[in-house]
């Protein structure tokens, strides 16, 4: 149980506990607007620039949020390009991300490249800046959402609507991108590139099987969220195990009760 | 009617039967294809216009087009006498979009749907009020779903919703009512219900109907046989009530609640 106090789960806990409001949070967005798909995305870009911050010496997870910001841009005007189909300019921009993290962490090969802490991520080694980071994300992310709460709402729900009651529908979206890039540049490193979308994605997908309402959605999501990555922090540093992958996992354990939750329900 | 006459007519009586939308040669294609030629139009207010047309004449587009969402690329829109571009006042335009184009299982109940048509320029950075929240209870109680109010909104039926989505347009009082196909895929009698109320708004209130249908026999029934006006594939069928108490802008949920 010593690992339980150690300054480096502490942090991770901290970590955790931060990110598991922002990601659930911006996902509920990204599931409802059919968007799901955008977290693993933006990840993989955000991949390419973390491997270019490592070759330039540059805070790799800044670099990885400056592409971050400019996929979800790219994805924006690809979406608008291709109204009915969404998730192709997902796909586009995945596998461009991809190639150029490929691309990259090979020509980076004599550096000391630690290609895995991003892919699954290492939340165990986070040092003070990361905290630093995730904490100005989860207080930008969560001002933007609070005073734009009522908006939000109206803009995921119906857009058009949005729209023609005169709201700058252009700003909240440019605003929406740059959030969600903010919190996957900053979540890479707890849960990894490769499952930073199941943080987004699952609770949203679990509060859509039990919400009513929108408030309840919205709340919801951020338990789930963080009853998830707590005690999968826990019983990841008492068993020894993956951090990310028993997040992630109790995730998916989460959902199944919910989903047999409502149909006994219903039954 | 032509320009200096719709002038005149409201030079000639400030603040009642305005002009409420005015198309000038509006015209609009997609890859070569013509959608909208040439259409002029002009609806005064507590005109009631039922716009009819084939699939594919350019009804919605126009719609979308009134309310902002689409630039014409020919021509020129005004609304309450503003060009469209600088139109501010978007609070008085209530806008019921066809039915179905929203995702049946999206979390929200009927009261936040509802509030939601108050979500404006206006209410930027700003909080709800009591007085919002007994707006909102209101336009329910007009629409005669005050009981519906928490539930799901994608667990009610096509009337239920249809009448959810006309009490989010009234929320906000609107001086105009533009209505996209509100008829279709719900039932004959619910149909008849929906369009008894619209009338009803129609000959008591201050409020000017743009209606996008293509059940002619019920838009006959009330607009008269012949179209007004008829602009490529497009009818408008007008209906004008002016034997009105009077021209003042009232409250139209609390009198529409008074008679219900």
């Amino acid at each position: 149980m010593d690992i339980l106090t150690a300054e480096f789960f502490q942090r991770a806990l901290i970590g955790g506990a931060l990110i598991a409001v922002t990601a659930p949070l911006m996902g509920l967005f990204l599931v409802l607007r059919r968007l799901a798909m955008i977290g693993d995305t933006l990840a993989h870009v955000s991949i390419a620039g973390v491997a270019l911050g490592f070759l330039i010496n540059v805070y790799p997870v800044a670099v990885g949020l400056v592409f971050a910001i400019l996929a979800s841009f790219a994805i924006e005007v690809l979406r608008r390009t291709y109204r009915t189909y969404a998730e192709l300019s997902i796909a586009i921009i995945m596998s461009g991300g991809i190639a150029l993290a490929s691309l990259l962490f090979t020509m980076g090969k004599g550096f000391n490249l630690n290609v895995s802490s991003y892919l699954f991520g290492s939340i165990y080694t986070l040092d003070s800046t990361d905290l630093a980071v995730i904490a100005g994300v989860t207080v930008i992310v969560l001002t933007m959402v609070l005073i734009n709460k009522k908006e939000l709402f109206l803009l995921t729900f119906d857009e058009d609507a949005a729209a023609v009651s005169g709201l700058p529908v252009k700003y909240f979206n440019i605003m929406l991108s740059i959030l969600t890039a903010l919190v996957i540049s900053a979540s890479i490193k707890i849960v990894g590139a490769l499952l930073v979308s199941a943080l987004l994605t699952i609770p949203a997908a679990c509060s859509l099987t039990l919400s009513r309402s929108f408030k309840q959605a919205v709340i919801l999501v951020v338990v789930i969220g963080e009853a998830a990555v707590l005690a999968g922090l826990w019983m990841a540093g008492i068993w020894n195990l993956a951090p990310g992958g028993t997040i992630v996992l109790l995730l998916i354990g989460i959902l199944a009760v919910s989903i047999l939750g409502t149909q006994i329900r219903r039954a | 009617m032509s320009m200096n006459a719709g002038l005149l007519q409201s030079q000639q009586q400030p603040g009642c039967h305005q002009e409420i939308i005015r198309l000038d040669n509006i015209s609009f294609s997609v890859d070569s294809q013509t959608i909208l030629s040439d259409v002029s139009f002009t609806i005064k207010e507590r005109d009631f216009v039922g716009l009819i047309g084939s699939n594919g004449a350019g009804k919605t587009t126009l719609l979308r087009m009134i309310v902002g969402l689409i630039r014409p690329q020919q021509g020129a829109i005004s609304l309450f006498g503003i060009p469209s571009g600088q139109f501010k006042d978007w609070n008085h335009i209530g806008y019921v979009p066809q039915r179905n184009h929203f995702n049946p299982l999206f979390p929200a109940t009927v009261r936040e749907v509802v509030l939601s048509g108050l979500y404006g320029r206006k209410k930027l950075f700003k909080r709800l009020s009591k007085e919002d929240v007994s707006r909102c209870e209101d336009a329910l109680g007009a629409l005669k779903i005050q009981d519906l109010g928490d539930k799901r909104i994608g667990a009610l039926s096509g009337g239920q919703q249809q009448r959810v989505f006309l009490a989010r347009a009234l929320i906000n009082n609107p001086k105009l009512l533009i209505l996209d196909e509100p008829l279709s895929g719900i039932d004959i009698e619910t149909q008849q219900s929906f369009f008894h109320l619209i009338k009803h708004m129609h000959q008591r209130h201050n409020i000017t109907f743009l209606m996008v249908s293509h059940d002619m026999d019920m838009v006959r029934s009330y607009l008269g046989q012949e179209p007004k006006e008829k602009c490529g594939k497009l009818s408008f069928y007008v209906r004008h009530s002016h034997d009105l108490e009077d021209c003042d802008g009232t409250d139209l949920l609390h009198s529409l609640r008074k008679e219900g």
